[in-house]
């Protein structure tokens, strides 16, 4: 079994904690001992918090909307099809018909990207989060 | 946050308003609870009897929406009486005589009659607050999540200034955000108007600098839409295009039915998600994302602390790290992002953004993290701010003055609903309501009601009511409880079956864009 050392999910004290991960999946969780914020507690929510990784539910393709159906595609038809869209829009009505939406789920790394490809690639600061709710 | 959240061991005094803490914020709120117990008080500021209550000295329960009432009636009180901070007011601040005029309206008389608190209990928080010496003043969304939040907000901070509550360890102002990465995705620029760091895009140096770092001309001056603004540019046809990383607007949001005009408007609705979102569900495009737990990166607490993680297992089927689906897309459009790794982003990041300078990935593998600001690489990060000087230098005060601003009930609508947080359930639930032992603690949703209205309308606990506002309805069970004063009714926003979003008030403060999700006019009743 590893240990896989990583922080909670689900709200903002930012809890440390051991993923298990035994032949590819997590079988459990444990509390970083030593971390100043939870000193080897979690709450019910972090006990819980990597029952949803191996849900049945996930999404595992890329969709796309063809009559009016979400149809399984490839990275490569659904990137196409978004560069193509986003670009063509910006041309036809200016930069600020587009909107991105960041998320306060993600990591620093992706929200930054994510922003540079708004501002950078696509010149708007329509950008935004649901950090207000 | 202003402190460290291991800083709450050791205040001796709390003022906790517009958060329940044990339910959004658990490991702060048990951290508070020890610290009752060992002798420090808790002063609570809530409509509703949250679990805090049990531990509280004084609550103080003020009629919904009156915040700002509340904290003025404390200030003119700690005024009159002497009670602040004369060397913290003289040496670190400006515009306290305007403070002092501004809240001399607010004698406990007045304040007993807008917002329902004993004149008598408002005088002894008051005093309790000013005479600690170490006193935390900690709020959230109840503070923000109002037409007034920014108004509120500033309140909170004249407060703690007028008593020299700031600036030392376990005394500060601590707003508690509430998602695991809002801090983060505050910090690295994902609002309309700043870069990361919070450098504005008005700035043209600021500007300058980003477009040398990216290799590209003329990025835009003017600050972009708010979510709320997308939206309704949306429904107006102005906005084509949404693109929604990781969020879910169509049960969060205030007013869901204009929010579904909003995304149904759209010429192209692009969501990269986990899991088949109420919002994924109207998307044109879905992209799938792996999870925490399947890429490497960090998070931002609620206390600064930057926090890198590492991928645990892989990614479900064709599912993409979030970084590796924006990047790709970047150099399909034409932007380089030569990215390989998370770690490379975050260099890039340090170099672009002060308060992040001497955060790496290699630092951040050897610690619990950084608190930032943490500006170069022999910097030990920082546990609370404000030590020495504002970041404006003296500490402004602005005081604000109580407005009703909620929407009126009438004969139709009696009720005041009230949104909020519980325990066991996370945000829109897409996560936690997937998660066994959580869905077993909380499976429905339930709306709380005083058992004085309730038995005057028939309803006991169980029952299956209709709450109604101006703007729509939902069905769901109802918790006949004291927890709530009489003519208040609340509910949560985790579970799709009962969206309260569907009947809150989509007015936002004007300031900030926060949408008022805490107070909005409704009806309830029994369903036949
Ligand atoms: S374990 Fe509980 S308190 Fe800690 S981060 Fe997770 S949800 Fe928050």
């Amino acid at each position: 079994m590893e240990r896989i050392s990583t922080i909670c999910p689900f709200c903002g004290c930012g809890c440390g904690m051991h993923l298990m991960v035994e032949s590819g999946r997590i079988i459990g969780v444990e509390p970083s001992p030593g971390h100043p914020v939870n000193k080897g507690m979690l709450c019910a929510k972090g006990w819980g918090a990597y029952e949803f990784v191996h849900s049945p539910d996930r999404l595992t393709h890329p969709l796309i909307r063809k009559d009016g159906q979400l149809q399984e595609s490839t990275w490569d038809e659904a990137l196409e099809l978004i560069c193509g869209r986003l670009t063509g829009i910006s041309a036809r009505y200016g930069p600020d018909a587009l909107g991105f939406l960041c998320s306060a789920k993600v990591t620093n790394e992706e929200n930054y990207l994510f922003m540079k490809m708004a501002r950078a690639a696509f010149k708007t600061n329509n950008i935004d989060h649901c950090a207000r709710l | 946050m202003t402190n460290s959240i291991c800083e709450f061991e050791d205040a001796d005094l709390f003022l906790v308003t517009g958060s329940n803490t044990t339910a959004q914020h658990p490991l702060i709120g048990s951290r508070i609870i020890n610290a009752v117990e060992r002798g420090a008080k808790l002063i609570l500021i809530d409509p509703r009897e949250i679990p805090l209550a049990a531990f509280a000295e004084l609550h103080l329960r003020q009629n919904i929406g009156t915040d700002i009432a509340v904290l003025n009636g404390l200030m003119n009180v700690i005024i009159e009486e002497n009670l602040y901070d004369r060397q913290f007011v003289a040496d670190r601040t400006e515009g306290f005589e305007a403070l002092k005029a501004a809240v001399s309206r607010y004698t406990p008389a007045v304040v007993e009659m807008i917002t329902g608190i004993s004149a008598a209990d408002l005088t002894r928080a008051a005093r309790m607050y000013a005479r600690a010496d170490k006193a935390m003043l900690a709020y959230a969304m109840g503070i923000t999540q109002h037409i007034t939040g920014t108004d509120n907000v500033k309140a909170c901070a004249n407060i703690a200034m007028l008593t020299g509550h700031v600036g030392r360890p376990s005394t500060g102002v601590n707003p508690l955000r509430g998602q695991n990465n809002v801090q983060g995705a505050c910090d690295m620029g994902g609002l309309p108007g700043v870069f990361s760091g919070y450098q504005p895009v008005s700035d043209e140096a600021a500007r300058k600098k980003f477009e040398r770092a990216w290799g590209v001309e003329g990025l835009p001056a003017q600050a972009g839409l708010t979510l709320g603004g997308m939206l309704e540019a949306g429904r107006k046809g102005a906005l084509k295009a949404l693109y929604v990383m990781g969020e879910n607007p169509r049960i969060s949001d205030p007013n869901l039915g204009s929010v579904d005009l909003a995304l149904s408007s759209l010429d192209l609705l692009i969501v990269q998600d986990i899991f088949m979102s109420e919002t994924a569900a109207l998307a044109d495009v879905v992209l799938p994302a792996a999870c925490f737990a399947e890429k490497g990166g960090t998070y931002t607490n609620t206390e600064r602390r930057v926090q890198l993680t590492q991928r645990a297992v892989t990614a479900p089927g064709q599912a993409r790290a979030d970084w590796e689906i924006i990047a790709d897309l970047c150099r399909r459009c034409g932007l380089e992002a030569p990215y390989t790794h998370p770690g490379q982003i975050m260099e890039e990041i340090r170099s672009v953004t002060p308060s992040y300078g001497g955060i790496t990935h290699e630092r951040l593998s050897k610690t619990y993290g950084l608190q930032w600001p943490c500006p170069n690489r022999e910097h030990p990060g920082t546990a609370f701010l404000h030590s020495a000087q504002f970041t404006r230098g003296k500490g402004s005060f602005q005081p604000s003055d109580f407005t009703p601003q909620g929407e009126a009930t009438d004969q139709d609508f009696p009720f005041t609903l009230t949104t909020g947080r519980i325990y066991c359930q996370f945000h829109t639930g897409t996560m936690s309501r997937r998660v066994d032992l959580l869905e077993r603690e909380a499976p429905e949703p339930l709306v709380e009601i005083h058992p004085e209205d309730a038995a005057k309308l028939g309803i006991r606990k169980n029952d299956l009511v209709e709450v109604s506002s101006r703007r729509g309805s939902i069905r769901l069970k109802a918790d006949v409880t004291t927890r709530v004063p009489r003519k208040v009714l609340f509910t949560t926003f985790h579970f799709h079956e009962a969206q309260v979003n569907l009947l809150t008030n989509p007015a936002c403060d004007r300031t900030s864009g926060i949408p008022e999700l805490k107070e909005c006019a409704a009806a309830i009743r029994r369903c036949p």
